[in-house]
């Protein structure tokens, strides 16, 4: 009986300590976060910083909660994901298919390799001005630059992708007959699928950095917009509020992305390291 | 169990000792070499022959060589990966260029599973595009599980598993299209010698109840003797032939033929072939 609980309980206790040292790191990087925003809670209540300047944490999420549901933003809000949105499908579709032309044509990308790595060294917003000039004053332009900040990170992690996908796994493609249209859809595409969706989360970044960006500077309406005008207006409270609501999307849709990225990279590209 | 319908009982022969010297051809390959134009020299290269041989209906063919004589370019003319430069290739009567013909499966030298599908889609990813029905596949699937001692892992996907398990994955997979022809590429050359030795008895059954004709390329010379009919020394590059040695082993030979006073003497034959040839490979004088 004892003998046979013991190990048991050896078991339970692994357990238990293999789930605080998985999670160790996360348990941490919660308490670092909830330590900072008491900390600013406790200088801004204690005078430490002036208020008008900013405000206490739990003020910033009042106010980003009474943002959320009186609506009064909704509009801007809807605003700004549907210009990201349009940016992200545009630079997705685009970004691909450049990045299967870049590997079926390798002349093409030999031209073209250096001036691609040297892109994100450009500021794109410079651009805001001459895209006004060619799209007019209204929401497009604001979609051409979240497109061009992302079409770019598509294209090269699609190339990529598509170069990483192992020779031996097209010499077996040939060797069960597959055709042409089948070994591109049932095996390069499912290869270079993580490296694929790389893209695909650079391109849902980048889209709203852009786009937000691009409304901070000269926009009307918008996400981007609304905070600068409150900042304008020394509207603190509206301010954080929007800027808490706008960390917190971003970083839970980040989030997500990371995780479902994750799970692609640890079935395929594991394996090619053990 | 169930039995394969195999090339040789559907020809009505009956189980063979050995595959004898009058059994037909079922690859015959002539005068066929392969060059190509190197990419970073762009200069031509000869890679392999002229080579002419048969491989008999049944048979267990292996072919050892120096290493880059053009063993591995040899196979992929007989799976139809390749065309030859000159010279030809026939596959049951048909001539095969650079087309795969239906009937011949390859195991390759590097893990080639599909990391995106678990074990037992892996295994029946082959047979599925034959269009076979589903109760059909998954017999054909279940039993060459079971037969690769993967029948646990159906479920699991290949990061889940060790080399050797995920390259007895790969064997599952061409072993469920039924091939009447298998060619294997050092299937087992990543592997450690334990798990090799296995694998190579897998192979030896495998043969045996399947009756399909094997090419095996090995560098182990151990591996060879042990598991073939017949044995192709290759000369080094461009690789032609030196010699084809009988082993002369019956059907049902497995470890223990290690043991027989020929098999010692059948490795000193071809390691006495191989070693001038090992060193020209090498580069350096004798």
């Amino acid at each position: 009986m004892i003998a046979a609980a013991l190990p048991h309980e050896a078991v339970g206790q692994a357990d238990l300590k293999h789930a605080w040292l998985r999670h160790r790191v996360a348990v941490l990087r919660a308490a670092v976060v909830a330590l900072a925003v008491l900390l600013l809670e406790a200088a801004t209540r204690l005078g430490w910083i002036d208020q008008v300047s900013f405000i206490p944490p739990s003020r910033m999420a009042a106010s980003a909660w009474h943002i959320l549901w009186s609506g009064t933003y909704k509009a801007d809000i809807l605003l700004t994901l549907y210009a990201a949105g349009l940016a992200v499908i545009l630079a997705v579709t685009f970004g691909f298919l450049f990045g299967v032309l870049l590997f079926k044509l390798p002349r093409l990308r030999r031209v073209l390799d250096p001036l691609l790595l040297s892109y994100y060294a450009v500021p794109i917003f410079v651009l805001y001005p001459m895209l006004i000039v060619l799209f007019g004053l209204n929401r497009w332009p604001l979609v051409a630059l979240g497109f061009l900040f992302a079409v770019v990170a598509m294209a090269v992690n699609t190339l990529n992708g598509l170069e990483r996908v192992p020779a031996v796994l097209l010499r077996t493609a040939r060797m069960l007959r597959l055709g042409r249209a089948q070994e591109v859809r049932l095996i390069t595409l499912p290869a270079s699928l993580p490296f694929v969706f790389t893209g695909i989360k650079l391109a849902i970044v980048y889209s709203f950095i852009a786009v937000i960006g691009g409304e901070f500077v000269l926009s009307g309406a918008g996400f981007g917009y609304q905070i600068a005008y409150a900042y304008n207006n020394f509207d603190n409270p509206t301010m954080y509020g929007l800027m808490l609501l706008l960390l917190v999307f971003v970083g839970a849709l980040n989030l997500l992305l990371h995780a479902m990225e994750q799970r692609l990279y640890q079935r395929r590209v594991l394996k090619e390291l053990t | 169990m169930i039995p394969f319908p195999t090339a040789r009982t559907a020809a009505g022969a009956g189980p063979v000792s050995s595959a004898p010297a009058a059994a037909k051809a079922h690859v015959a390959i002539r005068e066929a070499t392969r060059s190509y134009v190197a990419r970073d020299t762009g200069r031509p290269f000869h890679a392999l022959g002229p080579v002419s041989f048969d491989l008999r209906e049944g048979e267990f063919f292996s072919v050892v060589g120096p290493s880059g004589c053009g063993k591995s370019t040899l196979l992929d003319l007989i799976a139809g990966l390749c065309a030859p430069s000159s010279g030809s290739v026939h596959f049951e009567g048909r001539q095969i260029a650079g087309e795969v013909p239906d009937g011949v499966a390859v195991v390759f030298q590097e893990d080639a599973s599909f990391p995106w599908l678990t074990v037992y889609d892996n295994a029946a990813f082959g047979v599925r595009r034959n269009g076979l029905p589903e109760k059909e596949i998954r017999e054909r699937v279940d039993h060459a599980l079971s037969f690769m001692g993967l029948a646990g892992f159906a479920n699991a996907y290949p990061s889940q598993l060790s080399g050797g398990m995920r390259q007895r994955v790969c064997i599952a997979r061409a072993m469920v299209l039924r091939p009447r022809l298998m060619l294997l590429d050092e299937p087992f050359g990543a592997l450690d010698q334990q798990t090799r030795l296995l694998m190579g008895e897998e192979m030896l059954k495998l043969w045996r109840d399947t009756g399909s004709t094997v090419m095996l390329i090995t560098h182990s010379i151990d591996e060879a003797v042990l598991l073939s009919d017949r044995i192709g020394v290759m000369s080094s590059r461009p690789g032609t032939f030196i010699d084809i040695v009988e082993t002369g082993w019956s059907r049902e030979r497995d470890c223990k033929t290690a043991l027989d006073p020929r098999y010692g003497a059948l490795q000193a034959q071809i390691w006495g072939m191989l070693r001038e040839e090992s060193i020209k490979a090498m580069g350096v004088k004798p």
